[in-house]
């Protein structure tokens, strides 16, 4: 052990604090826990007791309203267990991760946390942070009740981190048809050009906000929407793989027409959320909005009904394609009750727990076995979708990049906001790649 | 000389303090400072991130971002300071030659120094809203209400390079009252005869502030400015709150920082913009607290 | 200057007479200072109006178009939710705020009057380099500072959440404490009096207990008003160093305001209650606060 001089001073008084500042340099690991790779024990009926401690960025909206179904049905299924909402708010989770970041490096995992399924992922499992999961998936019904695609996209090497609750899609176009009616607009625009076509029509009859933005991740949706619209969902997946350039012609037309787009929107600041700007569709102020499609949920809590007060349609440019976004629960290393931690986990991925969570939340299930009559026409839609449809990841939701490449995207984005300089954003945009890409 | 029997037990009555502010202060910065120069590679793709050295702080200082951010960080420094200054310095001004319900007044004006930062800026989120016309809220909406729309503005989002100046509005809230009381005690300390002696000498009343007053003022307003020049070196949740910790426009060096370490994982980096900051704040402090030390022991 | 501010009321009233004829201008400029004062006071109150009228709504009367209106119907729901929430993190603040107060302001005494008038070879440079402990941004400590937490935890599970930030803020609070206590027993302890005991033969300790302590009570309250305060409105360590679960009430103000379709009348509310306690003892006891703030700067 090291001794500087100034330490031997402190010795003799403050052995604790002593003792805390000489032992650098062995890195902490989590306190030590059942870390066999394949965490199944049989789950005790009732529960295993104790509090669950589950983090998520479900604090507010529709998202909560899942939320609680879930808690509800786990306080139903499990009454030995006692959960504790531990819901951090902040969309996409941007500040949740940071403050996640902090509690992981400071040992204090919660029992269990929500993730995006993908790149985001691969963080913690890097750090050493999460513990496999493979027993609860297996036990679940492993591939025969979630898509392959979606287990692939957990799955590192060999092990699974983190059991799927719900799927979203990013690509989705809210709109008010009251407004679009204003002019003379009835069909849904068939690729960018002629929705940007579209926004100049309504703005010259009078509608002063045709599309709707919040805070910089809303806007890195709508960007990463113009990019598949752009260059086409395989170019798109390229963009993460490195065979697409960052700085290509594709992408310096994706951030012009982002240029264009923000042209005709609301005025947002940073931290500002999404209900806020989905809003302006559902009051009639403004057009369009362009959301994942948890934004279903806002409508239907507005009491609007869809085809009448509010239709969809694929981000122009993008049908076919299903911008796609999983959150998943994970079994942090560490965690104070795993036992308990697997009961939750075991209700996230059961038919029940899937319906009542993604009924509330607006998602569709990630299990493939729940019945899609039970649920309404949108979600019916985007079941029959993701079975179809070309699957590419988001950006936004941590799908397609990790933290440190999505906070530096992020970062472009915000700093684009201010700027609306499309030439620098590329340049941004290729930097970041550059920094980030394996 | 003085016997060690006699001062050595003053000695160990601070001793566990100077032990604690050594670990915790000292030792804790070279500890800082160690971390700024590791190199460091990305965990994911084994890339080097921090070349590791005084490299580190050419990165970071080359950096468009962080460059961006201290531009912030001067903007609302500066607003900040002459804000609160001025403001401070009026009211004290209004209020120095005794008013009626004098109490009132100084309650109100320093109410805010008793609201944490995190409270006022909840409200001043709100208030600041960047939203214009149609969809207004906060202050803009206030503005069309009284008929003032010309007044409205986008404040820290808008595209200006100086939108910064914007963030200062809350902190000038909060702070202006502490100025006020300590430059009130101020000309509260100056005898009526200096005055008196101008008046008679047909002084007027600016003349009497401008070469009387406020030249004794001067050591306080100089406490005043380092005491506000580094709580806005170190301004971070105001900025949190209201803009939230990844927002480009308002970035400082602080709240980037919370970013660099969580966000991008990148603690060599966190800890290369403390540094910065620290010396930054050193350069402005060092010289103030060791002309003030020696004027002491001249004493 | 500062030391004498701490005996008495801490801002002098005017040394001139109200009204008395030929001193205070003419009625209209009168007019004119209380115009501006009253002008400054509203604008002070802004936010404070906006808080107390939507933290009284009904949340379904909340409306954007309406938020400057006066509630239609009155309602404490937000405050209740806002209660609800906050309660648990309250009590904490409070321990954490009480706990700091007390400690800190004892070991400010025993170095504030060794500093003033028990000085060992060296003080002054201690002294000095504590005060730079007061001035540091807290990021240049803050992530070795989470580090050492973790190991003292590993050791010591105890010291988690509050105690962490009990422990940081008592130690970082240790220069501002020691500034105060020193600045008051440079003028309130006169010299003589020690002179005195040490020919006698009495040993420090005595000095302290008999001579020192009976007269310390006006700077042990500035000192704990000031602890109180920036324990309880601190954000920063909180953020870095505590959770949802075991935070202080700063950390979960911002938690209740962070929301998505956020309900502004418990958000409201919310800032109410967490700024009461510090507005409370600021009010009762205002005067030792600008006391506290002077000393902090003036020296």
């Amino acid at each position: 052990m090291r001794k500087p001089t100034l330490l031997s001073v402190v010795a003799a008084t403050t052995a604790a604090l002593t003792l805390a500042a000489c032992s650098t340099g062995t890195a902490t690991t989590g306190s030590s826990s059942s870390s066999s790779s394949s965490s199944s024990s049989s789950a005790k009926p009732g529960g295993a007791g104790g509090d669950v401690g589950v983090f998520t960025w479900w604090a507010a909206g529709s998202e909560k309203k899942g939320l609680d179904a879930l808690e509800a049905l786990f306080k139903q299924k499990y009454p030995n267990d006692h959960f504790v909402n531990l819901a951090v708010a902040g969309g996409a989770g941007s500040n949740a991760k940071a403050k996640l970041a902090s509690d992981l490096a400071n040992n204090q995992p919660p029992d269990s946390f929500q993730g995006h399924a993908g790149a985001e992922l691969t963080d913690y499992i890097a750090k050493g942070q999460i513990e496999p999961v493979n027993g609860i998936v297996d036990e679940l019904g492993g591939e025969s009740v979630f898509p392959k695609d979606l287990l692939g996209r957990l799955t590192v090497k060999g092990n699974i981190y983190s059991v799927p609750s719900n799927i979203h899609r990013a690509n989705v176009v809210w709109v008010n048809p009251a407004v679009t009616k204003k002019a003379g607009i009835t069909a849904a625009p068939k690729d960018m050009a002629s929705w940007i076509e579209d926004m100049k029509k309504l703005k010259n009859a009078g509608v002063n906000t045709p599309l709707t933005i919040g805070g910089t991740w809303t806007q890195v949706q709508l960007l990463e929407t113009v990019l598949i619209s752009d260059l086409g969902p395989e170019k798109y997946a390229g963009l993460f793989d490195g065979s697409t350039a960052w700085d290509s012609a594709e992408v310096k037309k994706a951030a012009a027409d982002f240029k264009t787009l923000l042209t005709f929107t609301n005025t947002a600041s940073d931290g500002d959320d999404w209900p806020a700007a989905t809003d302006m569709v559902i009051d009639g102020k403004a057009a369009y909005n362009v959301m994942g499609d948890w934004a279903v949920a806002e409508f239907a809590d507005k009491g609007k009904k869809d085809g009448t007060d509010y239709t969809y349609f694929p981000v122009p440019g993008t049908d076919g394609v299903f911008d796609f976004l999983a959150d998943s629960f994970t079994l942090p290393k560490g965690a104070k009750n795993p036992e308990g931690t697997k009961d939750w986990l075991r209700l996230i991925g059961s038919p029940e727990g899937q319906k009542a969570f993604n009924l509330a939340k607006g998602s569709i299930p990630a299990r493939t076995d729940v019945p899609a009559s039970d649920f309404p026409p949108y979600q019916q839609s985007a079941m029959a979708s993701f079975k179809k449809d070309k699957i590419v990841s988001s950006i936004a939701h941590g799908a397609a990049v990790n933290l440190a490449w999505l906070s530096d995207i992020s970062t472009a984005v915000s700093k684009f906001y201010a700027s609306k300089d499309d030439a620098t954003l590329v340049k941004d945009l290729a930097a970041a790649a550059k920094k980030n890409q394996a | 000389m003085r016997k060690a029997k006699t001062w050595l037990p003053g000695f160990l009555l601070v001793l566990p303090s100077m032990i604690l502010v050594g670990l915790f202060v000292y030792w804790l910065i070279a500890k800082n400072v160690f971390t700024s120069l590791q190199r460091s590679t990305n965990f994911v793709t084994d890339k080097v991130v921090n070349p590791g050295g005084y490299h580190n702080y050419t990165q970071l200082l080359g950096s468009g971002d962080y460059q961006h951010a201290l531009m912030n960080l001067l903007v609302l420094t500066v607003v900040f300071m002459v804000g609160t200054m001025v403001m401070g310095l009026l009211w004290a001004v209004l209020l120095e030659k005794g008013v009626g319900a004098e109490g009132v007044f100084r309650s109100v004006y320093l109410f805010p120094m008793a609201v944490s930062f995190i409270a006022a800026g909840v409200v001043w989120r709100w208030l600041l809203s960047p939203a214009q016309g149609d969809g207004a809220i906060g202050l803009n909406q206030l503005f069309i209400k009284l008929h003032l729309d010309g007044l409205q503005s986008s404040w820290w989002s808008s595209p200006s390079r100086f939108s910064m100046a914007a963030m200062a509005i809350p902190a000038i809230w909060q702070l202006s009252g502490y100025v006020m009381a300590l430059f009130l005690a101020g000309f509260r300390g100056i005898s009526e005869d200096q005055r008196e002696a101008a008046r008679i000498d047909g002084a007027s009343e600016w003349k009497i502030y401008r070469h009387v007053l406020f030249p004794q003022l001067s050591p306080i307003a100089l406490s005043a400015l380092i005491i506000l020049g580094h709580m806005s070196m170190k301004m971070f949740d105001l900025i949190y709150v209201i803009a939230g910790p990844n927002s480009y426009k308002a970035a400082v060096p602080t709240t980037m920082m919370w970013t660099q370490l969580f966000a991008q994982s990148n603690p060599q980096a966190a800890a290369v913009n403390a540094t910065i900051l620290l010396i930054i704040v050193a350069v402005v402090v060092v010289p103030y607290l060791v002309t003030t030390s020696r004027s002491e022991r001249s004493r | 200057m500062s030391s004498s501010v701490l005996t008495e009321e801490a801002i002098p009233a005017s040394t001139v007479q109200h009204g008395a004829p030929g001193t205070r201008g003419s009625a209209g400029t009168r007019a004119v200072r209380y115009a501006l004062l009253v002008a400054f006071v509203l604008l002070v109150l802004l936010p404070l109006y906006v808080l107390l009228v939507t933290s009284f709504k009904p949340s379904a009367d909340i409306s954007a178009d309406t938020a400057w209106s006066l509630p239609h119907r009155l309602s404490v729901e937000g405050w209740g939710h806002a209660w609800q929430t906050l309660s648990p993190p309250l009590l904490r603040s409070l321990i954490l705020a009480v706990s700091v107060a007390v400690i800190s302001s004892v070991l400010g005494a025993m170095n504030g009057f060794v500093f003033a008038r028990w000085t060992f070879p060296g003080a002054q440079v201690v002294f000095t380099l504590f005060l730079f402990g007061m001035f540091i941004p807290y990021q240049a400590v803050m992530i070795p500072l989470q580090a050492m937490f973790l190991q003292m935890q590993d050791t010591a599970p105890f010291v988690d959440g509050i105690v962490k930030l009990i422990i940081a803020h008592c130690i970082y609070g240790i220069p501002i404490c020691s500034l105060i206590f020193r600045n008051y027993y440079a003028t309130a302890v006169p010299r003589e009096i020690l002179e005195a005991a040490k020919v006698d033969g009495a040993g420090m300790l005595r000095v302290l207990r008999s001579v020192v302590l009976p007269i310390s009570a006006p700077a042990f309250v500035v000192a704990m008003i000031w602890q109180f305060t920036s324990a309880w409105n601190d954000f920063l360590f909180a953020l870095f160093l505590t959770t949802r679960n075991n935070g202080p009430v700063t950390y979960a103000l911002n938690e209740l305001a962070g929301g998505q379709n956020p309900d502004y009348s418990s958000i409201m509310a919310g800032v109410l209650i967490a700024s009461l306690p510090t507005l409370l003892v600021y009010i009762l006891l205002g005067r030792y606060f600008i006391g506290g703030l002077m000393s902090g700067s003036v020296k």
